[in-house]
């Protein structure tokens, strides 16, 4: 039903497609295969009418079409869940999805429309109020709105974007379940996702994007793990690493009954517990939306505790300022490199001194020392390997792997004995992602202790020492990667506990 | 006693009104997510082109509708910067305030020392006859029954109709607007027009009802109260009308004052409405981050869909 | 076909560098218009305004006289712009530093010159400071809307000043004129070339070279471009954000103020009701136009000098309201902006 040819998009300095072909038929799972960067939202995007191509041609149903905006898509049948929801958190679940809706009348009558919407939540039995303001809905529910957005607009092609992402996998096999009633109803789905497990479980036809093209076509039957993978990865190089067990039995960070509450008065963190052993590198699942910010937030000092301590080796830093955190030796990544990383407008050379501007190294008096500063950033930006473009490119250029090492270059240059990774591989390649890895695994190695929040279990289950899970701003327990299952880890994550405390 | 106080009371409604109307109409802009500081040159813009038109015309009615469109088209103006071509708020907003100083100044040269018959009373029988509150509701002339009915009307159509769940919508989060077909441009632009024309109207009540005659600079610093009560009103109208009518109010008991003869000087008098007004600022925004109303999420932020996080 | 609006690939040079100047251009041709409307004839009107203000010496002494105090409150603002703080409150800053000044010429009895001018302007910068650091308190203790606050205080700040001189700072052999008592001539700029140009000028330009120096090579510029681009990571390197804003704040609100004491020091020689015909709002342009540089203000600054030497020179000869200013200003940024857009954007036919 859909055909895609020769689809070429770029951004400024980037090409985001180069040439990508393929088509969905009618009541198919197709999925969309690809390491973060290898242009599948911004192939969905285009399809959804947001962007427009500079090259190539889309068909429906035999029919060439363009589209300029999604109200276009939508009224061929296309609808797609992104990525950031498209929810207003303030307004009601009703009216989220009222307005998503067509043929609503300006003087429309509530009860009648509520009645219509509630009748399809019943139809999939799920546990959605209407009434409730969409902010007080865990992330899972939010997605389910989405959803509904979509169905009750009757499109015939669905596009999920990464939707496992924010799932416990119980909850995956829910939405996968509901994936297959819609594809016997005859609705095509395209699933977009970089997770092998899924893809193996959900997709009649996977199409393999890399770099912007697409590398091939396969039909069930003709495809398994290696396969994609190879496919997937191709002959890119990724760094190499190995970890050692490293932990000590020293303590070197403590969270005693931390609580945090946010602006609506809510916990964040709700009496949360946790230790840190030196060289350990503590793996934080949980489905996000859970805490994992608040904590990273309170531990690196952009927010304060409203309840219990921090300790570091036995030192109360419980509240101290972000400088007084990094001397305690707590170091971030954080998850949204522009919003609290870096400074977009500065150059890599400004960006890498943002927590030692003050020494003495790189002033003098209130002068800033601008060859020293300069001297520091060829120095990491040979270490590191930063691709920083021209002098004094505003880091805004660069790409999301290369911010994210002048990052880790900034944060590593005072060797911190601890630090905390708040989701460090979001939104990365693999090289880049593998990257981090190693920065974190050799960390390891000489005594750093690494808290490493991250949604994604395989790369918790690889990387870490011990798991602890949250929920609801709790520490639910800690589970061993090396004996635990995704299934227990999953009901963790959704609250229950069934050994508390057995790795810990 | 009853008497002093209803006279208060009539001069509270009749200063708030025009503030009044202003604050509602960047109450709209606002809540397509577009910051109007444009707003006191609108009222001036509004309250010379409605001084001009009923001058002429001899009718108040051409006046309002002058007055309307003078302000919609200024008001054009800050949405095609804001929406069309995603330039700064505040400076746009900021131009179109100067914007409208200067040449209500050049085309109202001509027109200050000329007089208009201004409205008169309509008493709304039985009403008007409680004691009190009769006289300064229900004895005004129609502008004002106007701004009630305006009240009632933008709450019903913010939370009651669907365009108004789509401007809602899209002052909290536009993409997702976009992304159900809607025209964030379209209704944004449409947002920044009718708003500023109804500012407008609030300029045209000071040039045709306070004072029937065009003083140079006659809002006085109007519009940037009403700037400073959508926040106070926490983006809903029913609260706008109270916030106005609280610097109606103030108004009132400084002219009381002055007429009473007080020692103290008219400068000092003068100053109140503004001191009073950063007061009510600060206080309703500590009152806003305690969770009480909510600003709209992508107030002052334009919208560009190719615009990646 | 299909309009639509893409980014450009690299922001386009050539716009961003005539951007400025095709504004002004656009403005003066649209202002033409208006001025016809006004029943004035603009190609005379404009030859009148480049004779008045750059045709002769003395012309040109007028204008770097209304340069002067624009620089200052331009210098401010734009101090404050950095930091993605808006200072809508210069014009009430320059009439607190005119007071803070004035209040030492007139009752402080000090003798020697250097003495007075030094305290003189000590005062003016501490009163624009502090003028400007109530909204800096406000915004950095609990976000409130400084744009508001800065602007609303203008007008406390000018009912204040009219207070003072038609009450008790009133000349008393002023023939109930509103204004003060002359100054005494220990309290008064030297002037240059037998014109009205005096020191304050060469102290704005001073005042551009210290503050460019202040936010390129100090580690406070470095904090507070940081806190500009993003306030966020600058909290999380241990900047002290509220006290930054509160300190840029007072800082631009006091450089404002000093605008205020080179004009009564240097130009008028006392305090009087309406000593400034709106520098303070031409500073928030003068800041826009300049895009951040310090001596890109100084460059603008004189450009506006002229418009207001103008402008000036209109009001006597075809009584233009000087209010007029305002509205070619406004149509200055509007045209500005409109231009920014097509500096980052392009726009694209679809066929569909």
């Amino acid at each position: 039903m859909l055909q895609i040819e020769n689809i070429r998009k770029t951004f400024p300095g980037v090409v985001a497609l180069d040439a990508v072909s393929f088509s969905v038929k009618e009541g198919e799972i197709h999925t969309l295969l690809g390491e973060n960067g290898a242009g599948k939202s911004t192939l969905m995007n285009v399809l959804t009418g947001l962007y427009h191509p500079d090259r190539g041609s889309i068909r429906l149903a035999g029919e060439e079409v363009h589209f300029t905006s999604p109200r276009d898509s939508l009224s061929r049948g296309i609808g797609m869940v992104h990525q950031h929801f498209m929810l207003v958190p303030a307004h009601s679940v009703f009216e989220n999805i009222l307005l998503a809706l067509d043929g609503v009348p300006n003087f429309f009558k509530r009860r009648e429309w509520k009645a219509k919407i509630q009748a399809l939540i019943d139809e999939f039995q799920l546990d959605l109020d209407l009434d409730t303001p969409v902010w007080k809905l865990s992330i899972g529910a939010q997605q389910w709105i989405e959803l509904i957005k979509l169905l009750m607009r009757d499109c015939r092609l669905l596009i999920l974007d990464e939707p496992t992402a924010v799932l416990t996998p119980q909850e995956a096999n829910r939405l996968f379940d509901v994936l297959r009633r819609l594809k016997e109803q005859g609705k095509s789905i395209i699933f977009i996702s970089h997770k092998m497990r899924e893809v193996m479980a959900i997709s009649d036809r996977v199409t393999i994007l890399k770099k912007g093209r697409s590398i091939d076509t396969l039909a069930r039957g003709e495809f398994d793990e290696a396969r994609l993978a190879s496919l997937m990865i191709g002959h890119d190089r990724i760094p190499e690493w190995q970890k050692n067990l490293q932990m000590s039995d020293e303590i070197v960070l403590t969270i005693d009954n931390l609580s945090v509450r946010n602006d609506r008065g809510l916990a964040d963190l709700d009496k949360f517990n946790l230790t840190l052993k030196k060289g350990e590198i503590l793996g934080i699942a949980g489905v996000a939306g859970n805490g994992q910010k608040a904590l990273a937030e309170v531990l690196t000092g952009l927010r304060n505790a409203t309840q219990g301590r921090i300790l570091a080796r036995g030192e109360d830093i419980t509240n101290s300022n972000a400088r007084r955190s990094y001397i305690a030796g707590i170091a971030h990544i954080p998850e949204d490199l522009k919003a609290i990383g870096i400074a977009p407008d500065m150059s890599v050379d400004e960006n890498l001194i943002m927590k030692s501007f003050k020494n003495g190294a790189f002033r003098t008096w209130i002068f800033q020392d601008k060859r020293a500063i300069r001297r520091n950033a060829e120095e990491k930006i040979e270490q590191f390997a930063i691709k920083s473009g021209p002098d004094g490119t505003p880091v805004r250029y660069l790409s999301g792997g290369n911010i994210q090492k002048v990052i880790i270059a900034r944060e590593l240059s005072e060797e911190p004995s601890v630090l905390v990774a708040l989701y460090p591989t979001r939104g990365l390649d693999i090289g880049s992602a593998e990257y981090v890895h190693k920065v974190i695994a050799d960390g390891a190695d000489q005594g750093m202790s690494t808290i490493l929040i991250a949604e994604d279990l395989d790369e918790l289950l690889k990387l870490s020492d011990r798991i602890a899970v949250m929920f609801r701003g709790r520490l639910i327990g800690y589970a061993d990667p090396r004996s635990t299952t995704r299934e227990e880890i999953g009901l963790m994550m959704s609250g229950e506990n069934r050994n508390a405390g057995s790795a810990a | 006693m009853f008497d002093t106080l209803e006279i208060l009371l009539d001069a509270t409604v009749r200063a708030g009104t025009p503030i009044l109307f202003a604050t509602l109409g960047a109450i709209i802009n606002e809540r397509a997510g577009i910051i109007n500081l444009g707003i006191e040159g609108l009222m001036l813009i509004g309250a010379l082109a409605g001084f001009a038109a009923t001058h002429y015309s001899g009718s108040l009615l051409v006046g309002i509708l002058v007055a309307f469109v003078a302000t919609y088209i200024a008001g054009a103006i800050h949405a095609l910067i804001t929406v069309q071509l995603r330039g700064n708020q505040i400076v746009s907003g900021l131009a179109l305030t100067m914007f409208g100083i200067g040449v209500t100044a050049l085309f109202g040269k001509g027109m200050v020392g000329l007089t208009i018959d201004g409205f008169e009373r309509i008493a709304i029988p039985g009403l008007s006859s409680i004691p009190v509150i009769g006289r300064p509701f229900f004895n005004q002339d129609i502008l004002i029954y106007l701004s009630f009915l305006l009240v009632y009307l933008i709450w019903f159509f913010f939370y009651r109709t669907r365009w108004g769940l789509a401007v809602r919508t899209i002052g909290e989060n536009p993409a997702a607007a976009d992304t159900s077909g809607l025209s964030v441009s379209r209704y944004r632009f449409l947002a920044v027009t009718i708003g500023s024309g109804l500012v407008g109207i609030g300029g045209a009540y000071l040039s045709l009802a306070s004072t029937p005659m065009w003083i140079e600079n006659m809002s006085g610093g109007r519009g940037w109260i009403a700037v400073a009560l959508v926040i106070f009103a926490g983006w809903s109208s029913p609260r706008a009308l109270l916030g106005a009518y609280l610097f109606g109010g103030l108004t009132a008991l400084q002219l009381r004052f002055q007429a009473m003869g007080t020692t103290i000087s008219a400068h000092i008098l003068q100053m109140l409405p503004y001191f009073f007004t950063i007061l009510v600022l600060v206080v309703s925004t500590i009152r806003l981050q305690k969770g009480a109303g909510q600003q709209p999420e992508a107030l002052g932020l334009p919208y560009d869909r190719e615009d990646r996080k | 076909m299909k309009l639509v609006i893409e980014r450009r690939e690299i922001s386009s040079r050539l716009f961003r560098f005539s951007a400025p100047l095709v504004s002004i251009a656009v403005a003066l041709f649209v202002a033409g218009f208006l001025l016809l409307a006004g029943d004035i004839n603009p190609l005379a009107a404009y030859q009148e305004i480049i004779v008045e203000s750059l045709g002769s010496r003395y012309g040109l002494s007028e204008t770097l006289v209304k340069t002067t105090p624009l620089i200052f409150a331009g210098l401010g603002v734009s101090l404050a712009f950095r930091m993605q703080i808006w200072n809508i409150g210069a014009e009430g800053q320059l009439y607190m530093g005119a007071m803070g000044a004035t209040w030492v010429a007139l009752f402080s009895g000090i003798q020697n010159h250097w003495l007075m001018l030094t305290a003189m302007f000590l005062a003016a910068f501490m009163c624009g400071g502090v003028w400007a650091g109530v909204a800096g308190f406000l915004r950095a203790r609990w976000q409130v809307n400084e744009v508001i606050v800065t602007l609303l205080m203008n007008y406390i700040a000018i009912l204040w000043i009219d207070y003072l001189v038609y009450g008790p700072w009133k000349d008393p052999r002023g023939f109930n004129f509103p204004y003060t008592a002359v100054f005494a001539d220990t309290a008064r700029f030297a002037e240059y070339f037998n014109t009205r140009l005096h020191s304050g000028f060469f102290l704005a330009l001073a005042c551009a070279l210290i503050l460019f120096l202040f936010i390129e090579r100090t580690i406070w510029g470095y904090e507070i471009k940081v806190i500009g681009s993003n306030p966020k990571a600058a909290q999380y390197a241990g900047m002290q954000t509220g006290m930054a804003i509160f300190g840029v704040l007072f800082l631009s609100g006091a450089i404002a103020g000093l605008a205020g004491f080179s004009e009564v020091a240097g130009l008028q020689h006392r305090l009087q009701h309406g000593i400034s015909p709106g520098y303070g709002y031409t500073a928030i342009i003068i800041a826009w136009l300049a895009k951040r540089s310090a001596i890109g203000v100084v460059i603008v600054s004189f450009l506006l000098g002229v418009l207001f030497v103008g402008g000036e020179s209109l009001q006597l000869t075809w009584q233009l309201p000087v209010a007029f200013v305002y509205a070619f200003q406004g149509l200055i940024l509007f045209f500005l902006l409109a231009s920014d857009f097509f500096i980052i954007y392009r726009p694209r036919l679809i066929r569909r």
